[in-house]
């Protein structure tokens, strides 16, 4: 009889205040949501998924290994080449170009992290935990570049290091103090950094994977080739403003006939890739989940 | 506290959900009835603040979901399409959930070891069957130890054992002082669960009412058949009662509605009919939500034209 008493104030005092609550025995602290703490939930959310080990895996031995084979080979044909091919080779561009491989890994992860909860549903449990939105998409990105930038910069190094130890036999090594040397090493991993992020809004947009990789290997990829089609000189005129001309620039010191100072170039990218991230937290708000 | 006032919701030309209102109270279990289609998803995904509506609003203790401050500790949920990274294994799945209220890790063993997925909670999620990923997802719901559950077919895929388990685990919830909104389009399985019912169909709503006020309602509105060699002198008493009869199907047979069986045994004695056959018309809980959502069924199977209507005679 008291119980049924109980319930029946409750709910007349449930209809009449609409916040009053029944009262019950929290197991739990009422908590509350952060953007630390939703940058710890992204950590786990990141390193618990296959897909997110192996793109790393691969992009970091892309990133420091294949500049080293790339200077072996040469080394080995080094009897071979006319003095102008030996004169044309940089030991600082060569350690720089590991992303013209490891970017499609991160490319492909950047994309992951966002399309991958679209595609199973797990958004909305994200969402429901963080029913704000946006704060999740930073936490995502934050995570994300923080991880890329990090792994991506050691891998610069250890391709520095071993791309000078092949290339010392010819002598044609250089040094960090070199001029150029560190901007290169640190360019290339925030090209790859700001890369990854660009794919990110780029999957946040599109919320799918296939439609997420395609956009990328279109605008990174395709679109170079496609502008080629115009006439000369405008298509160079084009190509220097593309998201990858711009963006690469920094991981090299030759300067390839660019207008677009290295850091100038990186900020366009950057540029393109707040573009898209911004498009992405507009639709993020605005669209269902 | 769940209120929902006047929502509608469109998805292009099609209006899922239309100008839907209700409360669910604390205390009890309110069941959410209708066919599939009827817009029980949406509903639940426009509480969540998940998808916006075209018109109206839901209110969580008063507020939008939207702007919760402790949304885990206020609102706990399971989606009838599973939210949970197929990638991920169920412990980190919660653990990621847990930090971003910053629960600490025991309490996802502990609501690992309440569903009952201890044995597997370090595998991938891909590879759980229909019932583990329901406990999973249940394991999810209860993590912030919240006021309110919103479940959306949570018997699906459970074996016996299971839909008896989270039963008594709804009803525990409930008697603790929780609201328990759960959907289902079986009203057997929900009429054991819930005490009141929601019921829409097409989007609209259809009945907001107690299991026992519907059952009642349904036994009222049947009919009662009697058999009679006196068939025109016992009509013609009824026709008095402002009750409506029709013939049965054959000689000397009646349908009557509006009046129980006892009143026409004791009407028939007082007047000296002698009667063959009394029979009050068992209404199956089946029948009372086929005849509430009838004309309102999304996807009809292919059968023969049958006019809703007609079910209950057919029933019967």
């Amino acid at each position: 009889m008291s119980t049924a008493t109980t319930a029946a104030s409750t709910a007349t005092t449930a209809a009449i205040t609409a916040d009053a609550l029944p009262a019950r025995n929290r197991a739990l602290p009422l908590g509350r949501v952060t953007q630390l703490r939703l940058v710890r939930s992204e950590w786990t959310k990141l390193w618990s998924l296959r897909s997110t080990r192996w793109s790393l895996l691969v992009a970091f031995v892309a990133q420091a290994g294949l500049p080293v084979l790339f200077a072996a080979v040469k080394m080995s044909r080094w009897g071979q080449m006319s003095p102008a091919d030996r004169a044309s080779l940089n030991s600082i561009d060569i350690a720089g170009a590991g992303w013209r491989l490891s970017q499609l890994a991160i490319g492909v992860l950047g994309v992951l992290v966002i399309s991958g909860e679209y595609s199973t549903g797990m958004i909305r449990s994200s969402l429901m935990a963080a029913p704000k939105r946006l704060p999740v998409l930073w936490a995502k990105l934050g995570v994300f570049a923080a991880v890329t930038f990090v792994t991506m910069l050691i891998a610069t190094f250890i391709s520095f290091f071993g791309v000078q130890a092949v290339v010392s036999q010819h002598h044609i090594q250089h040094t960090l103090s070199d001029a150029g040397a560190l901007r290169v090493v640190f360019g290339a991993a925030l090209f790859l950094t700001v890369l990854g992020t660009l794919c990110t809004g780029l999957g946040t947009l599109l919320r799918n994977t296939a439609g997420g990789i395609a956009a990328f290997v279109f605008l990174i990829l395709v679109l170079p080739g496609l502008v080629e089609i115009l006439p000369t000189p405008l298509n160079d005129q084009v190509n220097e403003y593309l998201p990858s001309t711009a963006g690469t620039g920094i991981a090299s010191v030759t300067n390839h006939g660019l207008h677009l100072a290295p850091w100038a170039g990186l900020g366009l990218f950057a540029g393109y890739a707040a573009l898209a991230i911004a498009a992405a937290a507009v639709g993020m708000l605005r669209r269902d989940a | 506290m769940i209120e929902v006032e006047h929502i509608t919701k469109r998805y292009g030309d099609k209006v899922a959900v239309d100008d839907l209102s209700f409360v669910a109270r604390p205390g009890a279990v309110t069941g959410f009835l209708g066919p599939n289609g009827a817009g029980k998803s949406t509903t639940m995904r426009v509480i969540l603040g998940l998808d916006a509506p075209d018109a109206g609003h839901a209110l969580i203790n008063g507020v939008r979901y939207g702007t919760l401050t402790a949304p885990l500790s206020t609102v706990g949920a399971l989606l009838e399409a599973r939210a949970i990274h197929t990638g991920r294994s169920a412990y980190n799945h919660l653990l990621a959930l847990a930090q971003t209220y910053g629960l600490r890790r025991s309490r996802v063993d502990e609501v690992v070891d309440l569903v009952g997925l201890h044995e597997v909670a370090r595998r991938r999620a891909g590879g759980f069957s229909l019932g583990m990923g329901q406990r999973l997802g249940l394991a999810a719901a209860l993590l912030g130890d919240p006021d309110i559950l919103i479940l959306d077919e949570p018997a699906n895929g459970l074996d016996p054992e299971g839909i008896v388990w989270i039963r008594n685990l709804l009803r525990g919830l409930a008697a603790e002082g929780r609201t328990v909104f759960l959907s289902s389009h079986l009203i057997s399985e929900i009429a054991l669960t819930a005490e009141h019912l929601i019921v829409i169909g097409r989007g609209r709503l259809l009945a907001d009412t107690s299991v026992r006020e519907l059952v009642d309602q349904a036994s009222i509105d049947s009919a009662v058949f009697v058999r009679t060699p006196d068939a025109t002198r016992l009509r013609e008493l009824l026709a008095a009662h402002s009750v409506s009869v029709a013939a049965g199907s054959g000689p000397g047979r009646l349908a009557v509605h509006g009046l129980g069986s006892e009143q026409i045994g004791e009407l028939a004695a007082a007047h000296g009919i002698v009667l063959h056959e009394l029979t009050q018309q068992q209404v199956s809980l089946e029948d009372v939500f086929m005849r509430l959502t009838g004309e309102s069924v999304e996807f009809h199977a292919n059968a023969p034209a049958s006019a809703p209507a007609d079910h209950l005679e057919l029933a019967a």
